[in-house]
C-alpha cells in the first residue's frame, strides 16, 4: 500500500475520484494533493461537489471511482475509502468539521474536547473496568487529557467557558469548538467545511489566527472549504478550483486570482464566451495570462 | 403469573394508619427498586439506538433463573448463616449479570445490528421475536412450571410497632428488603458515576447526540452499541435475582409483565434519561403498591398505566426528559 513517490511530503492524495449519485455525477474524476504542514483550500461555486469531496475522504461516502491515500509522517499509508468511519479519524488520523456546526450540544466543552481523546482514555481505564475500579493509571491518562482539551480550549479562546454546554456558546465559539475537538483527536490532516461561513470580521480574525496557529505549531495539513475569499487568499498555501464536480484549476493563489476558466465559473458565463473573457482579462492585466 | 404479594399488607384494619403507611412504603421501595433496575435498560438502549427492545425484559427473566440454577447449585438455603449467604449471593449475582450479558449482547449482535439503518419498524419486529424466542427457549429448557425458591435471607427488623385495642401492628423491614435496596441504590450510584465520568460513558452521550459525529472522532459506535447491551442486560440480571429473593418463584413468563411495567417506568421517567428510569421506576413501584394496600389489588396494573398516561398527557416528554427538539 505504501507509496513510493518522489514527493514525500504529500499528506493527502486524491487520484480519480468519482462519485455519482444516481444518474448525477457530484464529482468527477478528480485528482489533487495535500501536502504536509500546508492549507490547501477547495472552491468553487454552490453545488460544485465540494462537501461531495469532504464526505468522501471522511468515510461518509464511498467514492464509485477513484482512490484517497493518507500519507503519514512516519510513513504509513490508509486507503481511506477502505477504512470503517470510527477508523478514519482513529487509524488514519483525520478529523473534519461541518458546514452546520456538528457539536455533543448537551456536553460540556471539556466533555466535548475529552470525547474526542475517547480512543487513548478507554485503553487508559482498562477498557472502562481500571477506572470502575479506581486504578492509578487511568487518573493520570485522565489528568493529560484534561490538559490537552484546555490547551485548546485556551488557543480557540474559550478556556474560560470550560464548563458551559456547547449548545449555549455563541456561534462564532461553537465553531472554534469544533475545531478544537477535532484537534483533540491528534489529526495529521484537519478538514474544514466553510469554517467562516456566519462569522463576523472580528470572529473570522479570531478563526483565522487558530488556523494558523495549527498550521505552524503542530505541523497539520489543513483542507478547507471557504467561500470567503479573504480567508482563502489570506491564508492558503495552495487553492483547487471546483466547479460542476470537476477541478478546473489548481495553484497558488495568485496563480488561482487571474485564472480565466475561475473568473468564468464565478461569474458564470458560458463555455463559448470564457475565451472572450479571457481576452479581457489579458487587456486588463496588460497581456500576460498562462 | 408471578404473585405480587406484599408483606404486611394483611388488613388495613390492623395497625394505625401511620405504620400502615409506612409499610407500604417500604414495600413500594423495594418493588420500585427492581422496576428502575430494570427500566435503566430501556432507556440507555432507546437514548443510544433509539429503538425500544422488547427483549429486554425477558434477559430480566434468564438473569432470574440463571441466578435459581446458580443458587440450587451451591446448595444455599436459609440454614447458611446470614453472612456467608450475602457473599454466595453476590457471586450468584455476578454469575447471574455475565451469563445475562452474553445474553443481551448476542441478541443485539444477531437481531438488531444487521437491521440498523433499516427502516424504524424492523428492529421493533425483531425486537418482539427476540421475546419470544427467549421465552420459547427457557420454557423448553426449564419447563412451563412455576419455580419456587426457598427463603435465603430471612430475619427482619421492627420499625415501628404498635399495641391497640385491635392488636398489635408493627412495621417489618425484612433483611431481604434491606439487601435488594442498598445493592440496587449502590448499583444506581456507580451507573450514574459510569455514564458521568468514564470514557466509556462519555461515548455513549456522545454516540447519543450524533452517532456520525462520534464516529468521526475516533469511537467505535458498535462497540459502544453493543456494550449498552451489556449493561443495561447486567443491570436486567440483578433485578432477576431480586425478584426471585423477593418473590420465591419465577416462571418464564416473568419477564413480560416485568418488562411492560419497567417499559412504564422508563416513558414515565422521560425515555432517554438516566435518573428519569429510576425516579419511574420508584414512582411505579410505589403506585402499585399503595394502589393494592388501600383500593384494590386487581387494580393495581391499571392504576400504573394510568398514571402513565396522565403524565403522558400533561408532560409529554416524561418526568425527566427533555422536550424533543426538532433537527433541521
Amino acid at each position: 500500500m505504501a507509496d513510493a513517490s518522489p514527493a514525500a511530503k504529500v499528506l493527502l492524495k486524491v487520484e480519480h475520484v468519482t462519485m455519482r449519485f444516481g444518474g448525477l455525477t457530484a464529482v468527477d474524476d478528480l485528482s489533487f494533493d495535500v501536502q504536509q504542514g500546508n492549507i490547501t483550500a477547495l472552491i468553487g461555486p454552490n453545488g460544485a461537489g465540494k462537501t461531495t469531496v469532504f464526505n468522501c475522504i471522511t468515510g461518509f461516502y464511498k467514492p464509485s471511482v477513484g482512490r484517497i491515500t493518507m500519507n503519514h509522517a512516519n510513513g504509513r499509508s490508509f486507503l481511506l475509502e477502505r477504512l470503517a468511519d470510527f477508523e478514519v479519524s482513529r487509524k488514519a488520523k483525520v478529523a473534519r468539521t461541518f458546514q452546520n456546526i456538528r457539536l455533543f450540544g448537551g456536553m460540556t466543552a471539556l466533555e466535548n474536547l475529552l470525547v474526542a481523546q475517547h480512543n487513548h482514555l478507554l485503553r487508559a481505564s482498562g477498557f472502562t473496568f481500571g477506572a470502575v475500579l479506581g486504578l492509578v493509571g487511568y487518573g493520570k491518562a485522565e489528568a493529560e487529557a484534561v490538559d490537552l482539551a484546555r490547551y485548546w480550549l485556551d488557543h480557540a479562546g474559550l478556556l474560560e467557558r470550560a464548563d458551559d454546554a456547547a449548545a449555549d456558546l455563541p456561534y462564532g465559539a461553537q465553531r472554534r469548538l469544533e475545531i478544537a475537538r477535532a484537534m483533540c483527536t491528534n489529526p495529521q490532516l484537519l478538514c474544514l467545511d466553510e469554517p467562516a461561513a456566519g462569522l463576523n470580521p472580528r470572529e473570522s480574525d479570531e478563526l483565522n489566527r487558530l488556523l494558523l496557529f495549527i498550521r505552524k505549531e503542530r505541523g497539520v495539513g489543513i483542507l478547507l472549504i471557504e467561500h470567503d475569499m479573504s480567508v482563502v487568499m489570506g491564508i492558503s498555501d495552495h487553492i483547487v478550483v471546483l466547479d460542476y464536480g470537476r477541478k478546473i484549476a489548481d495553484g497558488t493563489p495568485d496563480e488561482i486570482r487571474s485564472d480565466p476558466s475561475v473568473i468564468a465559473a464565478y461569474l458564470g458565463v458560458e463555455d463559448e464566451e470564457v475565451e472572450e473573457v479571457e481576452h479581457q482579462i489579458d487587456d486588463l492585466a496588460g497581456g500576460t495570462t498562462a | 403469573m408471578a404473585p405480587f404479594a406484599m408483606n404486611g399488607a394483611k388488613s388495613k384494619m390492623q395497625g394505625g394508619l401511620m405504620e400502615y403507611f409506612v409499610q407500604q412504603l417500604v414495600n413500594g421501595v423495594t418493588l420500585g427498586s427492581i422496576y428502575g433496575l430494570i427500566a435503566i435498560g430501556y432507556t440507555l438502549v432507546y437514548g443510544i439506538v433509539g429503538m425500544i427492545n422488547f427483549a429486554h425484559g425477558d434477559i430480566f427473566m434468564v438473569g432470574a433463573f440463571v441466578a435459581l440454577i446458580v443458587i440450587t447449585a451451591l446448595g444455599l438455603t436459609a440454614s447458611t448463616g446470614l453472612g456467608l449467604s450475602i457473599l454466595a449471593l453476590i457471586l450468584v449475582l455476578v454469575i447471574s449479570m455475565v451469563v445475562a450479558s452474553v445474553y443481551g449482547w448476542t441478541v443485539e449482535r444477531v437481531a438488531y445490528r444487521p437491521l440498523r439503518g433499516s427502516f424504524r419498524l424492523a428492529p421493533l419486529i425483531t425486537a418482539i421475536g427476540m421475546s419470544i424466542v427467549l421465552q420459547n427457549f427457557v420454557q423448553i429448557s426449564q419447563g412451563a412450571r412455576v419455580k419456587p425458591l426457598q427463603p435465603i435471607i430471612s430475619g427482619g427488623h421492627t420499625l415501628m410497632r404498635r399495641v391497640d385495642a385491635q392488636g398489635e401492628f408493627a412495621v417489618q423491614i425484612s433483611n431481604m428488603q434491606i439487601f435488594i435496596i442498598v445493592i440496587t441504590f449502590s448499583l444506581m450510584v456507580a451507573f450514574t458515576l459510569l455514564i458521568a465520568k468514564t470514557p466509556l460513558g462519555r461515548a455513549q452521550r456522545a454516540c447519543e447526540q450524533d452517532t456520525k459525529m462520534a464516529a468521526l472522532s475516533g469511537i467505535n459506535v458498535d462497540h459502544t452499541i453493543s456494550l449498552t447491551f451489556v449493561l443495561g442486560a447486567a443491570l436486567a440480571a440483578v433485578a432477576g435475582l431480586m425478584f426471585l429473593l423477593y418473590y420465591g418463584v419465577i416462571d418464564f413468563f416473568i419477564g413480560f409483565v416485568a418488562g411492560v411495567k419497567a417499559f412504564t417506568a422508563a416513558v414515565l421517567g422521560g425515555i432517554g434519561s438516566l435518573p428519569g428510569a429510576m425516579l419511574g421506576g420508584m414512582v411505579i413501584g410505589l403506585i402499585e403498591t399503595f394502589w393494592s394496600a388501600y383500593f384494590s389489588i386487581e387494580y393495581k396494573d391499571v392504576a400504573a398505566f394510568a398514571m402513565l398516561a396522565l403524565v403522558l398527557i400533561f408532560l409529554p416528554q416524561g418526568l425527566l426528559g427533555k422536550p424533543e427538539v426538532e433537527k433541521v
